[in-house]
Parts: C-alpha cells; structure tokens; sequence
C-alpha cells in the first residue's frame, strides 16, 4: 500500500491512483501484528516456518525483502495485479492449498482501502475457521486461544487449528529490522508463482480525493458573542 | 579495481588540478535496497527511541544513554563497519556515512553514538593487536561495552601533542603507571574502555593506551554544564598512578599522536555526515513550521523572505552531502587499491582516509557551518516560537554549535587543509607547480575571447569551476612566492585560501552530483537540482572572489597587485542568472513536499 506520508495523485479521468513517484510501505496491520506474532511463535519454537505471501508485480518485492529482514524462511509473490479482496483472496487461497498451512495470519484490514474482508474471504475459501479483530493469539496444543475485540469489550475464543487469524494492535509489539536481517533478507527465498487468472467481483469506476481541510477558526474565550454568531451564520448548526 | 582504474584514480588534494568526470563520484541518489532499509531502521530507531526521549535524554536521567546505546547495538547500528570476525557487518564506508547520516538527528544520542562508534572504538580496531580486538571489539560493536577517547588536556586542545599526562613503566615492568588529567571526554560517564594518549617518561611523542574503567587510579569528575548537546556525557577524566597492563598499550611506543591524527581524519568526513541529517531533519522541522504558521492571513511559507531562508538551507545542505558522499566513496576506493597491492586491510582503511584528509577536513568545515546556518535560520523561520525552549529549535541550535569546535576546531582544519595542501606539493605527491605557473602564464596573456564556447547543459558551471581552480593557484602560488616561510604566520591567508579550496570542492561536488542525476533521470526530474548547483556555484564565484582579493591586497601591490585582481576577476566571472527565481523553485518543491527532498 502508498506509504501513508506519500501525496496520492490520480491519473486525469480518476480511474486509477498515479504510482509514479508514489512510495509503498507492508501494510501495518500485517507488519506490526500479524508478521512479529508469527515470528514470535517461531523464536517461541512452536511454529517450524513462516511463509510471506503477497501479491503484486515485481515493484513490491523490495518490500516483501522488508518483511522478510524482520524475519520469516521464504517469501512469496503472486504474480499478478488484485482489484479487490475478493480477488486478492483467490489467489493467496490457490497457493495455500498446495501447501497446508497450519495458521494463517494476516492484518484486519489494509489501511488503503480499509476493506478489511480479505482474511475473512480466505477462510472461506480454504474452508478453515476465521477469527477476527484479534488482540492476542496463543497456541496451545492444537488450538488457538485468542483474544478478540467485539463492541464495548473482549471476548476469548478457543478454536482448533488450522484457522485464519486477522490481527489488530495487541497481537504484537512492532519490531524494526536489525542488521543482522537485513543481510539475511537478501538470502531468504523469495519464490515467484504465476497464478491462474482470478477476476474481481468489484470494479473502480473512479476515484476522489478528499477536499482539503478547511482553517480552524480561534474565537477568543472572552468572545462568545463572535462564537455563537458564527456557529450560527458560518457552521449553521445552531 | 582494474589497472587502467588505479592509474586514473584520483588522489587526495588532486580536485584542485584535475577534472572529474561525473560517472566516476558516488552520489547519494545511488543508495541500493539494502542500504535503504539500513537508512530506515536508523530513522525508526530515532523516531522510536530518541525523539521522543530528547528532553529525558538532556535531563541526564540516570543509564538512560547508555540503555539508548545498547538498544542500538542490539540493531547491529554500533557494528556497521566492523569486520564480521569482530562481531560487526563489515559494510563499505559510504554505508558506515549513511547511518552516521540518519543518526545525526539524534541531537545528543549522536554525539554519545559518534564518539562510541568513532573515537572510542577506531584506535583499537585500527592499531589493537589480535589479543586487543578480541578482547575489546566484540563487545563494543554489540554496545555491552562502551567508548570513550581521553586526548584533550586543559592546557593541550589544540596542539594535542603537548599534553602533560604521563607514563612510567612500574618497578616490576608489569604496568604503566598514567597521571594527568584528561577534559572534555565524551561519554566518559558511562564509558567502560577507555582509549588514554600520554607521554612515557621524557617521550617527544604520544603513546596509547586501552584503559578499563575500573582499573584502579581512574576517577572522574561530575557532569560538566555545556551550552548545548546537554545529554551527551562530558566529564572530566583523572589517572592517579592508573595502572594500565603493559600488554594494554597501544600500538607501538610514540605512535598515539599518529593515530590521534589518522582517527581524527575518519572522525572530521563522520562529523560532516552526521551533521548533514541533522541538516536535513532541521529543515525539514522548518518546512513544515512554515507551512502552518499563519500571519496576515497566509501560511508564513507563502512569504519570499522565508522562502529564501528555506532554500538556502537546502542549497547549502545538498552541496555538504554532494561533497561528503563523494569523498566517502574516493576513501573507499583508494583503500581498495591499497589492499590490492596487497596492504594489509586496515592499514590500507587507515592509508585510504589520510589520502582524503584535505577533503575530510574542508568537508568538516563545512558541513558544520551549513549547520549552524540551517540551525540559526531555523530560529529565524519559527520567530518567537524559535526562542521558546518549549520548540524544538532551541536545542537544534545549541547542539549545533559544538561541532565547529570539536574533532578540530574549524580554524585548526582551515589552516590544516591548505597546509596539507602544500606539503604535498612540496614532496612531489601533487603536482602544484605546473599548472600554478600556467595560470601566471595565463595573466599576462591576452585572453582568448574568440575560443569557440563548449555547448551543454553543464558547460558553463565547468568552464567556471575550471576558472575556480586558476584562480585558487593564481593566489595559492603568488601567496607562497610572496610569503615564503612566513605564510605559515600569515593565518588570515591560509583561512582565505582554506575557504576558497572549500568553495570550489563543494561547487564542483554539486555539479557533478547533478550531472550525474540528470544521466540518471533526465533534465525534466531534476529542475531543482539544477537551480540549486547555479545558486551554489554562482555564490561560491562571490566568495572565492572575495576571499582572493583579501588575500591578494595584504601581500602584493603595484602592478602585480593590478594583474592579480584582474586575473581573479576574470576567473571568478559568471554570467548573471536570477537567483531570486532558482531560490523560489527550489523552496516551492520544499513547500510542497512539506520535507527536505533533494
């Protein structure tokens, strides 16, 4: 996804976002939490591999070589260009079938186009467990206790795995990349999987940016006459 | 490295004889993947753990800098340069600059970092025995153990050699016994190794010794009050008959003036990187002040006042990085050629430096003013703001001003790059004389105005920085003639010629830096590189013919004194440009980009 400090400029006719000039970041649901989880379960000893799946055209991999300096044994990159989570989906779920994973996690949402469906749509799927807005994740034995935020509060869920996990703060406390990874990212695999075409359920027909913020306006605390006023003839909400 | 490459390479001091080509330098615009993410968890690591520490970190609060350094040696950020077998990542030079770079906006954290990484761990890496950096390396490249470099006396600052700390060999022959005082020692606080210069006996030179902090006869003073950098441990150092093993001297007996020197070249092109990120994290703070303070109604950034401090920050900047990065690289491939003649490594890291020491040094000086320029229009920028220690220009602006004083103040490296300059000249290793005598050959010529003009975009900045260079013999040569022995004495030259070297390092440094970038990514992409290499090189012509003519007017006269200034003229001429224009361009990209971009 842009980064979130890059200046999103759209092509003329709004139909797509310019990516000339733009900057990308590993989404930070799935970096901060759902990445530093798995590679604490690793360093823990109770998971054996960790697989990093994105998909996207070669301009990602310098990111996917991001992730895999935090950790993780192989990356993998599908080949091709997602419109929407339903297609996203699809093509991550035609490769986890081939291997079998026994836990899948991935962020709540992507903070782009903050759909937050794409893990839900790959349980499905794989016709696994979903769990959602997770806070903590524990394995014990051939289950997964985690934590969940649900409205006004949390509720605690046992289930058994394999079991597809989206994440939210909590899960994990963000790591930054050490020397130590970064000369190992170059070195970990990062294997290139051409998928069978998938086709979105969604079009974009355009895009709009947001207006630009308006001014505050400071009223002198001593001024409240200056305030109702404008609150009346200026916000009109009195 | 080929042959035909080590035979072309150019050496140290030689920009002022020779031509660059453009693909030859190393610019910054060049960084590959793996340095980049380097880059990034530099900043990360300051935006997590610094930054918002400063004022806790200033406060002194009790193991918080040392706590602050080992977070940052767990990253592997105190190990960048040191070889594998040490425990460190064995990366090249320029890579060693960039995270000194990134980790120079850490205000006091880089100060404690610089020192650990630089001085307080070099003399060891370069000069310790096997035995020596087994022992001492591993552990100061993980941050377990931290540095600190005990030269500084209260009556030797300066002039280092002449301190009065003393060595003597114990009746039984097992320890030196050190005595003296040691002032102004970064980190010395939470240092656990210290790397101690004295004198044994009656020596004329230095000696170095690995000193551990609790080796008994060490003690320290309280925490001393500094302007700025508040954060940094600054204490002074006490040795009462310190017993120091034998086998912890370091090096050969007589050599630490040597290696306070060779360490303080590394330490002067470290302290321009370092204080070109801060450079650029304080204009960026500036930038993004401009663009939400409003006055009469309109962000500040939209006023042409501001807007020229903000590009001349940049401008100024971008020529420090342009000519420190360049530098870097030279360093790297000199010692390069060095280990392929079969130099041992860090020898041949020690040879490679020293090579470049004109350039570190001149790079020192001005990386450290163009600080304290960006610091003190930042002020300027936030008005009142600037002045409250409740924004955070106060402390860029007091931490700034320590780096023209310390790792040679910038007068001592002012004389000392000319000095170098000419020292060369005189053994031979530069050759000085030739084209010094061409341009005396060239005053009394009649200028060719009929000479066909080279055409291309970089023709006219070439054809100036060739002018730069006669001009700098032409006052160089007449000013050796002239004064003989006694320029040596004559130090207001030597800061004249010093800062007109400087001036055209820098201008030529720029220029090919944007050469090189309009290769890369064509004319359209880089309008504002190219408006800041014309403002550059257009003040530099201002000031090298400033400086020139004071030179000129205290040793010569008459008729001599008449050519000269006319030949200075003729060789600092530019065409004029409007550089109220290039400056709006350049400060409209900054604006818009709301950061330092280039």
């Amino acid at each position: 996804m842009p980064d979130t400090t890059t200046k999103i400029i759209l092509n003329p006719n709004a139909t797509a976002i310019n990516k000339e000039g733009t900057t990308y970041v590993i989404n930070p649901y799935d970096e901060w939490y759902a990445l530093i989880r798995a590679i604490e379960l690793k360093e823990s000893g109770i998971a054996t591999e960790i697989h990093l799946i994105t998909v996207g055209k070669a301009e990602v991999e310098p990111i996917i070589r991001k992730a895999l300096s935090l950790g993780g044994d192989e990356a993998i990159r599908i080949d091709a260009e997602s419109i929407d989570p339903y297609q996203t989906a699809a093509y991550i779920a035609d490769y986890a079938k081939s291997v079998g994973y026994d836990l899948v996690l991935c962020g709540k949402e992507s903070i782009d186009y903050n759909n937050g469906t794409t893990g839900v749509i790959l349980a499905e799927m794989l016709d696994l467990d979903y769990i959602g807005f997770a806070t903590s994740i524990k394995i014990e034995g051939n289950s997964a206790i985690v934590n969940r935020e649900i409205e006004g509060g949390e509720e605690t869920d046992s289930c058994k795995l394999p079991v597809v996990i989206a994440c939210q703060k909590g899960v994990a406390e963000a790591r930054i990349p050490n020397m130590r990874g970064i000369m190992a990212a170059r070195t970990r695999p990062l294997k290139v999987v051409t998928p069978s075409a998938v086709s979105p359920l969604t079009e974009i027909l355009s895009y709009e940016l947001p207006l630009a913020k308006s001014g505050v306006k400071m009223v002198s605390p001593d001024n409240m006459d200056e305030l109702v006023e404008l609150l009346h003839s200026e916000a009109k909400v009195i | 490295m080929n042959i035909t490459g080590s035979v072309n390479a150019i050496k140290g001091g030689e920009f002022l004889v020779r031509e660059t080509e453009a693909d030859s330098i190393f610019i910054p615009e060049e960084w590959n993947e793996e340095q980049l993410m380097i880059a990034e968890t530099c900043t990360n690591f300051l935006a997590q753990h610094v930054t918002p520490n400063l004022t806790r970190i200033d406060e002194q609060e009790e193991g918080l800098m040392p706590h602050l350094m080992e977070e940052a040696g767990a990253l592997g950020l105190l190990g960048i340069s040191i070889p594998e077998e040490y425990g460190g990542f064995g990366k090249d030079f320029t890579t060693s600059m960039l995270v000194t770079e990134k980790l120079g906006a850490g205000n006091s954290f880089s100060v404690a970092f610089s020192a650990h990484t630089g001085i307080g761990t070099l003399p060891i890496l370069y000069y310790g025995n096997a035995e020596q950096k087994q022992k001492y390396i591993p552990k100061l490249a993980s941050g377990e153990w931290k540095g600190a470099y005990c030269l500084t006396e209260p009556g030797a600052g300066s002039d280092a050699n002449s301190g009065k700390a003393r060595a003597k060999l114990s009746a039984d022959g097992k320890h030196y016994l050190i005595t003296g005082q040691k002032m102004w020692i970064t980190n010395a606080g939470f240092a656990d190794i210290f790397t101690v210069f004295a004198k044994i006996d009656d020596d004329e030179n230095l000696s170095a010794f690995i000193v551990e902090k609790n080796f008994e006869g060490l003690s320290l003073n309280p925490e001393e009050h500094k302007m700025g950098i508040k954060g940094s441990s600054t204490r002074q150092v006490f040795f009462n008959d310190c017993k120091v093993p034998v086998e912890n001297l370091l090096s050969e007996r007589q050599n630490g003036f040597k290696i306070a020197v060779n360490i303080l070249n590394l330490g002067r092109i470290k302290l321009g990187g370092g204080t070109v990120g801060a450079s650029k994290e304080v204009i960026t703070m500036a930038v993004r002040y401009a663009n939400e303070r409003e006055q009469f109604g309109r962000a500040i950034s939209k006023y042409g006042a501001i807007r020229h401090k903000l590009a001349q920050q940049a401008i100024r900047t971008y020529g420090s990085e342009s000519a420190i990065y360049r530098a870097s690289q030279n360093m790297e491939e000199a010692t390069e050629q060095f280990v392929a003649s079969g130099m041992d490594e860090i020898k041949a890291k020690l040879k490679g430096t020293e090579q470049f020491a004109i350039e570190a040094a001149l790079i020192k000086v001005h990386a450290s003013e163009t600080l304290d320029y960006v610091v003190d229009e930042g002020v300027q920028i936030y008005g009142g703001m600037g002045y409250s220690a409740e924004a955070p220009m106060d402390r860029a602006y007091r931490d700034s001003r320590i780096n023209r004083i310390f790792e040679g103040t910038n007068e001592i490296n002012r004389m000392l790059m000319v000095d170098m300059m000419l020292k060369r000249a005189l053994k031979g290793e530069l050759d000085l004389m030739g084209p010094a005598q061409a341009v005396a050959g060239e005053l009394t010529s009649i200028p060719d105005f009929a000479a066909a003009e080279e055409e291309g975009l970089f023709s006219k900045e070439k054809k100036y920085i060739k002018g730069f260079k006669k001009a700098i013999l032409m006052v160089a040569g007449a000013a050796v003639q002239k004064l003989m022995t006694q320029l040596g004495k004559e130090q207001e030259v030597l800061m004249c010629l010093a800062d007109m070297l400087m001036e055209l390092y820098v201008s030529e440094s720029t220029q090919l830096r944007v050469e090189k970038l309009v290769g890369m990514r064509g004319e359209e992409a880089c309008k504002e590189q190219l408006d800041i290499m014309r403002v550059y090189i257009n003040d530099a012509a201002e000031n090298i013919l400033k400086s020139g003519k004071e030179a000129i007017n205290s040793f010569a006269d008459g008729d001599e004194k008449r050519m000269m200034l006319m030949g200075l003229k003729r060789f600092t001429k530019t065409e004029d440009i409007n550089t109220i224009q290039a400056r709006r361009n350049i400060a409209a990209k900054l604006i818009t980009e709301n950061k330092y971009c280039f």
